[in-house]
């Protein structure tokens, strides 16, 4: 995972982007909804959502190409809300592929420096830079149609970042693509990033690259963001159940609240701030945050359901006596431990947990 | 399937389309054959002739001999002229508009397109009487303005092209790329939309002029003379000359269509001219 690390020069380089009570409605259903976000100078921020929460409503509002309702919307201090998208200087790479297909990719890139009137000389430089940049050069020449859906993005960031926009954005720019070439291109795009420290809002449905890029993440719901933190922040303490549940993986362990932790499977868990503080509670447990051990003498306090082999590590599913379903993880070479039927005892680590009332 | 049958049914195949060829070529091409012997009769001795060839390739004795065929030429290239210019103009933007910001308008735009379709020549003379009127007594009696008219009848036609047109490409996604680049809705329109259009835009044109150069009924009933009167006219007095010209509009509309299929690519690289030129390099 990426530190969330702001450089003083990329702090140089950046802009910082203010978004204000912005509010969007489509047929009565709101978009957005007094939606504020900041970003730092040269900060890469993802927002992170369900389809519909209106995280993509968002990046087009600041890039204009949605009008908000109402709010406002701040790029290095200068209010553009109202002004046209051609007149924002920011640079985008959309979801579907939107390489010019009259054009070569070195075309593409020039066409944001044409429009800028720069002479041809420079133009070329900066395309051939910019496409070795993103590791194309050999593939200067070549149209949308005989390249491959990643290598059609990367001249797409090349040509965003080719204008040197104030603010970069990237509308989901990685879900059309394949999955490896999806975590190659999420980690070109954070190399790139940091290079030359464009301010950049990245949106997607996809937690693992949003935590895997960003320096904060965004959690958005129903027009509203949920909670904007580090992805370190974002998935060990995370302010409400929604934002539990939607990154990471999640047991919901019922339980009671007592002298300050919570009672589940016969151990105690430290409460987050924002837990609930009394009664019967769900405590929101991470699989990693569960241990998992053999009962040898047939008690314990769970039924393994089943075991997997993920690769890296290995997962366990198993029915709690108290009736919740817990999935814990293992290390990958002790899923052969755990058939079907065995009991286990299963232990709260006692990291801390999100409780939230049981009503 | 074992590569034998492959074989076979692929050489069973490469017949059935030469005899479909065959059969389409001998479709079109009996007629205008008859047409080019009907031109070469010597109608006096019963020979052959080229008489009325000469006649026809001599464009200043055409005008002298035939002054309305040389001035319903004239008309009907100057009115394909227009009505392309007037249908390009009115459709194209109005089209990728509708697209981008107001696709809950797209049906309504549709239906008016199609419309003329379901509206006989004859009713829209009728209708486009009391407009001719007013046409008249602004722009004056000159045939040429019966390119609005036109634009009408090419409509629904024009409106499919487009359409399709539109339909191959993001145009949302483009339009909104080049904007972000700083690209003014002129320049979206001109350096993004219109090159990926080129092929329907070419073929929406060429519909256009096929429609204007072949339009009889509206310019007669207006007493207007374009070629296709011009011909009418002339049958009465020298049918071969007429048939001649008819043939000449044909092989003209032939020629358009051969060229289109060459020249109009759907992108870049993907020319008919570009595929021979890769298919001989993989040939070589």
């Amino acid at each position: 995972m990426t530190e969330p690390t702001t450089t003083g020069r990329r702090a140089e380089q950046g802009v910082a982007v203010r978004l204000t009570d912005l509010r969007r409605t489509y047929a009565g259903v709101n978009a957005l909804d007094a939606f504020s976000l900041d970003l730092a100078p040269g900060e890469f921020v993802a927002l992170l959502g369900p389809s519909g929460c209106g995280k993509t409503t968002a990046l087009r509002c600041l890039a204009g190409l949605e009008d908000p309702d109402s709010g406002t919307v701040t790029v290095g201090g200068r209010d553009v809300t109202g002004i046209p998208t051609s007149k924002r200087d920011m640079g985008m790479v959309f979801q579907a592929y939107s390489l010019f297909p009259h054009m070569t990719a070195r075309q593409n890139v020039e066409f944001g420096l044409q429009l800028r009137r720069q002479p041809a000389e420079r133009r070329r430089r900066r395309a051939e830079e910019m496409i070795e940049l993103v590791g194309l050069s050999p593939h200067i020449d070549k149209y949308a149609h005989q390249m491959s859906g990643g290598q059609q993005q990367r001249v797409a960031l090349a040509r965003a970042l080719a204008i040197e926009p104030q603010v970069l954005l990237l509308d989901e720019p990685l879900s059309a693509l394949d999955a490896k070439v999806r975590v190659q291109l999420r980690d070109e795009i954070r190399r790139i990033q940091l290079d030359v420290g464009t301010t950049t809002l990245f949106v997607t449905h996809d937690q693992e690259e949003a935590l895997a890029v960003a320096d904060r993440v965004g959690v958005m719901r129903s027009g509203h963001l949920q909670q904007i933190a580090p992805p370190q922040e974002l998935y060990s303490a995370p302010v409400n159940d929604f934002v539990a549940d939607f990154v990471g993986v999640t047991n919901r362990l019922r339980g009671a609240v007592s002298d300050g932790s919570a009672q589940v499977l016969g151990g105690a868990v430290a409460l987050l701030p924002g837990s609930a503080t009394s009664g019967e509670v769900v405590v929101l447990v991470r699989p990693e945050h569960v241990t998992v051990q053999p009962a040898p003498d047939g008690g314990g306090n769970a039924a393994v359901v089943s075991a997997s082999f993920l690769g890296a590590h290995g997962r366990v599913i198993a029915a709690a006596d108290t009736g919740d379903q817990v999935t814990v993880q293992v290390a990958a070479s002790a899923v052969g431990g755990f058939p079907p039927g065995t009991r286990v005892v299963l232990t709260p680590t006692g990291e801390p947990a999100l409780a939230v009332s049981a009503d | 399937m074992s590569s034998g049958q492959r074989a076979r049914f692929r050489r069973k195949q490469a017949i059935l389309r030469r005899v479909v060829v065959t059969v389409v070529m001998i479709f079109f091409l009996v007629p205008l054959y008859a047409m080019f012997d009907y031109t070469t009769r010597d109608l006096a001795s019963g020979g052959r002739s080229m008489r009325t060839w000469k006649t026809l390739l001599d464009f200043g004795k055409v005008s002298e001999q035939y002054p309305d065929l040389r001035t319903g030429f004239i008309a009907s290239v100057l009115l394909a002229v227009l009505t392309v210019a007037i249908m390009l103009v009115l459709l194209v933007p109005t089209m990728t508009w509708v697209r981008l910001r107001l696709p809950g308008l797209s049906r309504i735009v549709e239906f008016i397109c199609l419309l003329p379709l379901t509206v006989p020549a004859i009713v829209l003379v009728v209708g486009l009487t009391p407009i001719y009127a007013w046409v008249t007594y602004l722009l004056g009696g000159a045939t040429v303005w019966l390119c609005f008219a036109y634009v009408i009848l090419v409509l629904p036609y024009a409106y499919r092209a487009l359409d399709a047109g539109l339909r191959a490409i993001d145009v949302r996604t483009l339009s909104e790329a080049a904007r972000s680049l700083g690209a003014s809705w002129l320049t979206v329109m001109w350096r993004i939309v219109l090159p990926n259009l080129r092929t329907a835009v070419l073929s929406a044109s060429f519909l256009a002029v096929a429609l204007t150069l072949g339009e009889f009924t509206i310019a007669n009933l207006f007493s207007r003379t374009n070629l296709q009167v011009a011909m009418y006219l002339l049958g009465k007095s020298d049918a071969q000359i007429s048939v001649a010209v008819g043939l000449l509009a044909l092989v003209f509309a032939f020629v358009v269509l051969f060229a289109m299929s060459f020249v109009g690519s759907g992108r870049a690289g993907t020319s008919a001219f570009a595929r021979l030129r890769h298919h001989r390099k993989e040939t070589a």
